[in-house]
């Protein structure tokens, strides 16, 4: 992969195209009879599909060896966060058609939405310090602590898609399953070599 | 293998900058072209498959009843495509939009619902029975999910209470409990374990006899397509979606109240009675408003959908709360 450019391109590209398909069906009324929900449905679980992603590159880096992952790992990480944005939008559009002031009762009532818009805000400071200057000014040890936060916003995740599915719990559970060996490798890799000083957030060659 | 020095490589055999850098735009080209294939091809994969629109047989002899019986509403109907597209079937599937395409084979002839339990004359009644039994109406009623969604739905039937009639029910009956056929392999989700087979309901019995709720056989002046639950099933309107149960082979009329598979499920979540109301929330969820298919935003949800002055006087003295 010495053409890393030209790889993060692929990468930015493939990542829109669910986007513009969606959009495309929108356009062409091929959503279904409920295309709010079918919208809000589909930009939560590529917002759970990319956080994914994101914390399968670590352990699928350090077991194959591929380093070169680790320069995804940034692309993929914000476009997590930029799926929720949009699934919080489809929230904020169709279902509270933009009346703010109704949010907080809806989120008293509907405990999955409390734990859905947490997990979105806890990966505001994660973008927020997404950027090489951030990672300088912060430093590595403490940049990735922060972005330790990133366990909980996948916790939180699965834990909304599951408190809100009525009675058929496969996918959620397939979700929890997934994130629980991710999670659980780092347990795992943290036991096993208890004094390795913190990852710098760049990879190494 | 013979490395050659730099020196050593002819001028001629070295590939011009242009050449090389025409190869290198076309595989970048390629890989972007095959990689942005491959990644649609997934997310269409993973879509609920296309609608279905097939029609089903003209029901000959459609009575239209008088406006003043207050049966049907006037309100927009939702298309013959959303309500065969958008359906809670989960014998079929869980995916509201995947129901029609996996319940395309589905066999409804032959056909016999069995009525039984505390009745004079109990019977095992074929489907022709069953549609000569009564006039056959149109009733356009409004259709409300407990999920938060809504239709407004032309169905084609005849009242429950025309059936209970000629069975008799004895004087010990004092709810009518119903059952979908069982029956895996032509309903196949029923291998799952998502809800515990066959699907159950119940009424109480002067809910049945009320001229309100109406065995259905067909929608838009046709036979009941199989994803909307051929070839008949219960429509009771000022309760929840799922009271109105689907592909029904047994009425039994008993005297205990009768189980509910979403009760069983939930029984926190989804009461015996399950009546339209949008002052008592589902413990996850409000039930003030619902999304009309069709609309985007959402409307304020009526006290029994709607059906109020009609059913009201069923519940007088009850709390609505505790019997939710």
């Amino acid at each position: 992969m010495k053409d890393t450019r030209f790889s993060k391109v692929l990468l930015f590209i493939n990542s829109l195209v669910p986007l513009a398909l969606l959009l495309w069906d929108a356009y062409h009324g091929r959503l279904g009879a409920n295309p709010a929900e079918f919208a809000t449905r589909t930009t939560g679980m590529l917002t759970l599909i990319f956080i994914t992603l994101t914390l399968a590159v670590t352990p699928v880096r350090k077991l194959t060896g591929w380093n070169f992952l680790g320069k995804f790992r940034r692309m993929i990480g914000l476009y997590a966060f930029f799926y929720g944005f949009l699934h919080l939008m489809t929230y904020i559009w169709f279902d509270r058609s933009f009346k703010i002031q109704t949010v907080p009762g809806d989120i008293v009532q509907r405990p999955f939405i409390a734990i859905g818009m947490t997990s979105f805000f806890l990966m505001i400071p994660l973008a927020i310090t997404s950027t090489n200057k951030m990672i300088k000014r912060l430093g590595g040890k403490r940049w990735n602590r922060l972005h330790k936060l990133v366990y909980l916003t996948g916790i939180g995740g699965v834990l909304h898609y599951y408190m809100l599915v009525k009675s058929d719990t496969r996918l959620p559970i397939a979700f929890a399953f997934i994130l629980a060996l991710l999670l659980g490798y780092r347990i795992y890799a943290a036991n096993q070599t208890p004094k390795v000083p913190a990852r710098s957030p760049v990879p190494r060659q | 293998m013979v490395i050659k020095k730099a020196s050593e490589i002819k001028s001629s055999e070295i590939t011009d900058k242009e050449t090389y850098l025409n190869r290198r735009n076309f595989m970048r080209g390629a890989a972007l072209v095959a990689t942005t294939a491959a990644t649609g091809l997934l997310y269409r994969s993973l879509n609920p498959p296309p609608p279905v629109t097939r029609p089903g047989e003209k029901i000959a002899n459609l009575v239209q009843p008088p406006p003043a019986a207050g049966f049907s509403t006037n309100e927009a109907k939702t298309s013959f495509k959303d309500i065969t597209n958008y359906n809670n079937f989960y014998e079929f599937s869980t995916d509201k939009q995947g129901v029609a395409a996996r319940s395309q084979g589905f066999v409804t002839k032959p056909w016999q619902v069995s009525v039984e339990g505390l009745v004079n004359k109990p019977k095992v009644y074929e489907l022709d029975e069953l549609l000569k039994l009564a006039p056959q109406e149109e009733r356009i009623y409004r259709h409300r999910c407990v999920e938060g969604w809504s239709m407004v739905i032309p169905w084609v039937g005849f009242p429950l209470a025309e059936l209970l009639k000629q069975v008799e029910p004895t004087s010990r009956a004092r709810f009518v409990a119903f059952e979908t056929l069982y029956d895996p392999k032509r309903m196949p989700n029923q291998r799952t374990g998502v809800l515990d087979w066959p699907y159950v309901e119940g009424l109480r019995l002067d809910e049945a006899m009320h001229p309100l709720a109406i065995l259905a056989t067909g929608l838009y002046g046709e036979t009941l397509p199989p994803q909307d639950g051929a070839p008949i099933r219960l429509v009771v309107p000022w309760k929840y979606g799922f009271k109105s149960i689907k592909s029904v082979v047994k009425i039994k009329l008993v005297e205990q109240q009768p189980p509910t598979t979403w009760n069983i499920q939930a029984p926190d979540e989804y009461g015996f009675y399950s009546n339209v109301n949008p002052n008592v929330n589902h413990p996850r969820w409000s039930q003030a408003d619902e999304r009309r298919i069709g609309e985007l935003g959402r409307r304020p949800t009526l006290m029994f959908n709607g059906y109020a002055d009609q059913v009201a006087s069923l519940y007088t003295g009850m709390d609505l709360r505790v019997n939710f």
